[in-house]
């Protein structure tokens, strides 16, 4: 692994929301071709990271660096640059599909900015011309070979709102891996999955990071896929990083075993 | 049945009560003039509150029946309800006859209507239902189109018919081009008939002052509407919702109030008249030709007649129509017009996908502006004059309830909502007063019966599979 260069450098990172303080001076480096998880409490600030890179808030400080086909500095880009030039795909905590839109159409609009140069602005488009027509052809051939890996195949032309929750969660996964991005940033992609869709779900992520070697940064309650697949983990809490390091190191961490348990405290004062 | 019946009986008398307490006030009685010595008196009509307070009465019960499941009572009661409408005993006036004999027809509609969609909902799922109704889909817009192309010709076309038909397509057009930017991309426009103005305008003041003609100044005119389209729309694309909807009405009430108050341009509230109507390879629709042009009658050899003109205006607007249809369907199957549908569907997400939500709101709002520049230009050809008052903030109402009352988005909707909306008024001119009221009630029908627009069912843009049952072959 080229632990050098990381993917994404997250430098003294703190966002304030008037008096609250959401996230305090955090700094981690996640490396491409890996899982980073990031894990804690809930309020701990996990979310308000995620926004911060993908570009929903402005960081108060920090710097934020991503090395994709270049350097970007994703603090300075507006919200759908980062999508758009740095080519960070996320999900959302609470799902956000298009869903009147079909499964299909979820996935065409994830590859709006590589088919709209194609269409010429549309103009192409509108004459008809074939060069559009093969690019559109394509666009399709790959939403396809992503339906095939999540396994909606089947339910391509249904409206995506109508499918059940898990197959929801790996079709938004599927849709932001559709931009073909350098970094995919995924919020708590397992919460409301049963055990086996959970597998499932580390099965698609091991191979996001295996077969196409994207980088993973991954924000997750359940323990079970944070530990079975992550290769490096944050720990943050009260917006503060408390420990870093590889999944066996920080489930043995004291201060992580604090922050989610809150024992040892009673046992050290007395 | 007791404790059901009473309970039954007593929602009835309590209906009956308040009809009779509004109606006391209502019809009961009013004052006339009986001279100028005596003043005021009362006339007394009594007799009609109290058949129609019994009718009420029995119409409730009827219902309170037919939604309790007891079909045979209501039935019943409705075929005697209807019966008296249609007796010749001697009610105090043929409105009650229709009164009683409607709220009859009402119960018993009332009382059939489980077993009607019932078998309605059969007839859907069963495999030829189901195919008649793809079939149906995909042959009704044809089916409209070919009768649109050939109403000119056929004896229908007299100059009521031509007139309204010209009407209709106009508001067809808004509606399409309307559909674009609330339809798709879900940006609710409310002054939309300010791009309207702007064609209009355009027109008006190139062919009357620099002597332009409608085929030229047809892109003109387009191009300035989506100019203003850009202009409006790129501070204020960033609002939602409801803060973009009040932002549009002002903006469309401002290009109002500037077209009444920069007379030296506009002519003010006056108006400008003498507006050319539209040639055909140079030639006019009039009786006599204006020097250096020759008449269509001249041209073709054939006599003059009025309608020449309103048929020609009917095939422009009818062009005009289409291109705007063919426009937004082509749109939409373009990653653009996926775009706005998901900018529609929900913005954040499209945000985190790379898509810029100002740039393709922005094509949306000038793409629709653009057809209505279009339509513009058009009515001030055909009316050959404007003025500010054709403008007015109910047009935007008009054209935003044939896009919402069709479906969202639906093409063959706003076809279906602008015969409904502009076609039913003009019809029904005879009943006088109370047209707006039955244009009313039908939009509250609509609204309960189809809430989500009169065609709710949206086709995807690009399929993967072939369409089940639709014979890909």
């Amino acid at each position: 692994m080229t632990a050098d260069l990381p993917l994404i450098d997250v430098e003294r990172l703190t966002m304030r929301f008037g008096g609250l303080v959401a996230v305090d001076d955090v700094s981690f480096k996640a490396q491409p071709r890996q899982i980073t998880a990031i894990i804690g409490p809930n309020g701990a600030g996990k979310t308000t990271v995620f926004n911060c890179i993908t570009g929903f808030y402005k960081p108060t400080i920090g710097r934020l660096t991503l090395r994709g086909d270049r350097e970007y500095l994703l603090e300075r880009m507006l919200g759908h640059e980062i999508g758009q030039q740095a080519r960070v795909a996320r999900t959302f905590q609470n799902i956000r599909l298009f869903p009147g839109m079909t499964v299909l159409e979820n996935l065409m609009v994830a590859q709006h900015n590589k088919l709209m140069r194609a269409s010429g602005m549309s103009v192409f488009g509108l004459l008809g011309l074939n060069r559009y027509r093969v690019a559109e052809a394509a666009a399709v051939e790959k939403a396809r070979s992503w339906l095939e890996r999540i396994d909606l195949v089947v339910d391509a032309d249904r409206p995506a709102g109508e499918l059940p929750y898990g197959a929801q969660r790996r079709l938004e996964i599927a849709r932001a891996m559709c931009t073909e991005p350098c970094l995919l940033c995924l919020d708590e992609p397992a919460a409301g999955l049963n055990p086996r869709e959970s597998a499932e779900l580390n099965e698609l992520l091991v191979s996001i990071r295996d077969r196409d070697g994207i980088g993973v940064l991954l924000i997750e309650h359940d323990m079970s896929v944070v530990m079975r697949i992550s290769d490096h983990v944050v720990v943050l809490d009260y917006g503060r990083k408390i420990a870093e390091g590889v999944p066996d190191d920080v489930r043995r961490d004291p201060a992580v075993i604090h922050a989610y348990l809150g024992t040892g405290e009673e046992g050290a004062d007395a | 049945m007791g404790p059901r019946l009473s309970s039954l009986l007593k929602d009835a008398a309590l209906t009956t009560f308040v009809a009779a307490a509004l109606g006391l006030f209502i019809v009961g009685f009013r004052t006339v003039d009986v001279g100028s010595t005596k003043g005021l008196a009362f006339d007394y009509e009594l007799v009609d509150l109290a058949v129609a307070v019994v009718a009420i009465f029995v119409g409730r019960l009827g219902l309170s029946f037919a939604s309790d499941g007891q079909r045979w009572p209501a039935l019943i009661l409705g075929a005697v309800l209807g019966a008296v409408g249609a007796a010749p005993v001697r009610l105090p006036s043929t409105f009650l006859h229709w009164f009683v004999g409607l709220a009859g027809l009402l119960v018993i509609a009332r009382s059939l209507w489980p077993s009607a969609e019932r078998a309605f909902g059969q007839a859907r799922q069963s495999p030829q239902g189901r195919k008649l109704g793809t079939v149906g889909a995909r042959w009704l817009a044809w089916v409209l189109l070919a009768a649109a192309v050939i109403l000119p010709i056929t004896p229908l076309a007299d100059q009521k018919t031509m007139d309204l038909g010209v009407l209709i397509l106009t508001y067809v057009m808004l509606g399409w081009g309307l559909n674009i930017v609330v339809g798709l991309a879900g940006l609710l426009d409310l002054g939309y008939v300010a791009f309207y103005a702007v064609g209009a305008y355009s027109y008006a003041l190139l062919s009357t002052q620099w002597g332009l003609g409608f085929w030229a100044v047809l892109p003109l005119a387009g191009a300035f509407a989506a100019t203003f389209g850009l202009v409006l729309g790129f501070p204020v694309l960033r609002l939602r919702g409801d803060y973009l909807a009040i932002v549009t009405l002002g903006f469309g009430e401002i290009i109002r109030l500037v077209l009444i108050n920069w007379v030296d341009l506009t002519n003010g509230p006056a108006g400008i008249g003498g507006i050319p109507g539209p040639t055909l390879f140079g030639a006019v629709f009039a009786e006599n030709a204006p020097p250096g042009h020759k008449t269509f009658a001249e041209m073709m050899g054939v006599p003059f007649d009025g309608t020449q003109r309103l048929v020609f205006l009917y095939y422009i607007i009818l062009g005009l129509a289409l291109i705007t249809n063919l426009f937004a369907l082509r749109m939409r199957r373009l990653p653009v017009g996926r775009a706005w549908e998901a900018l529609r569907e929900d913005e954040i997400a499209c945000r985190a996908l790379g898509i810029n939500p100002t740039n393709t709101k922005l094509t949306a709002f000038a793409i629709g502006a653009m057809f209505a520049g279009f339509a513009g230009s058009f009515f001030a050809a055909k009316q050959r004059f404007v003025s500010p008052e054709s403008f007015v903030f109910i047009e935007s109402a008009i054209i935003l309830a044939i896009v919402v009352l069709g479906g969202m988005g639906s093409q063959i909707g706003v076809v279906l909502a602008a015969v409904l909306l502009i076609g039913l008024p003009e019809w029904f001119r005879e009943l006088g007063t109370y047209r707006m009221l039955a244009f009313g009630l039908a939009m509250v029908l609509i609204m309960i019966f189809r809430p989500r627009g009169l065609i709710a069912h949206r086709a995807p843009s690009l399929r993967l599979h072939e369409k089940p049952g639709g014979g890909g072959g």
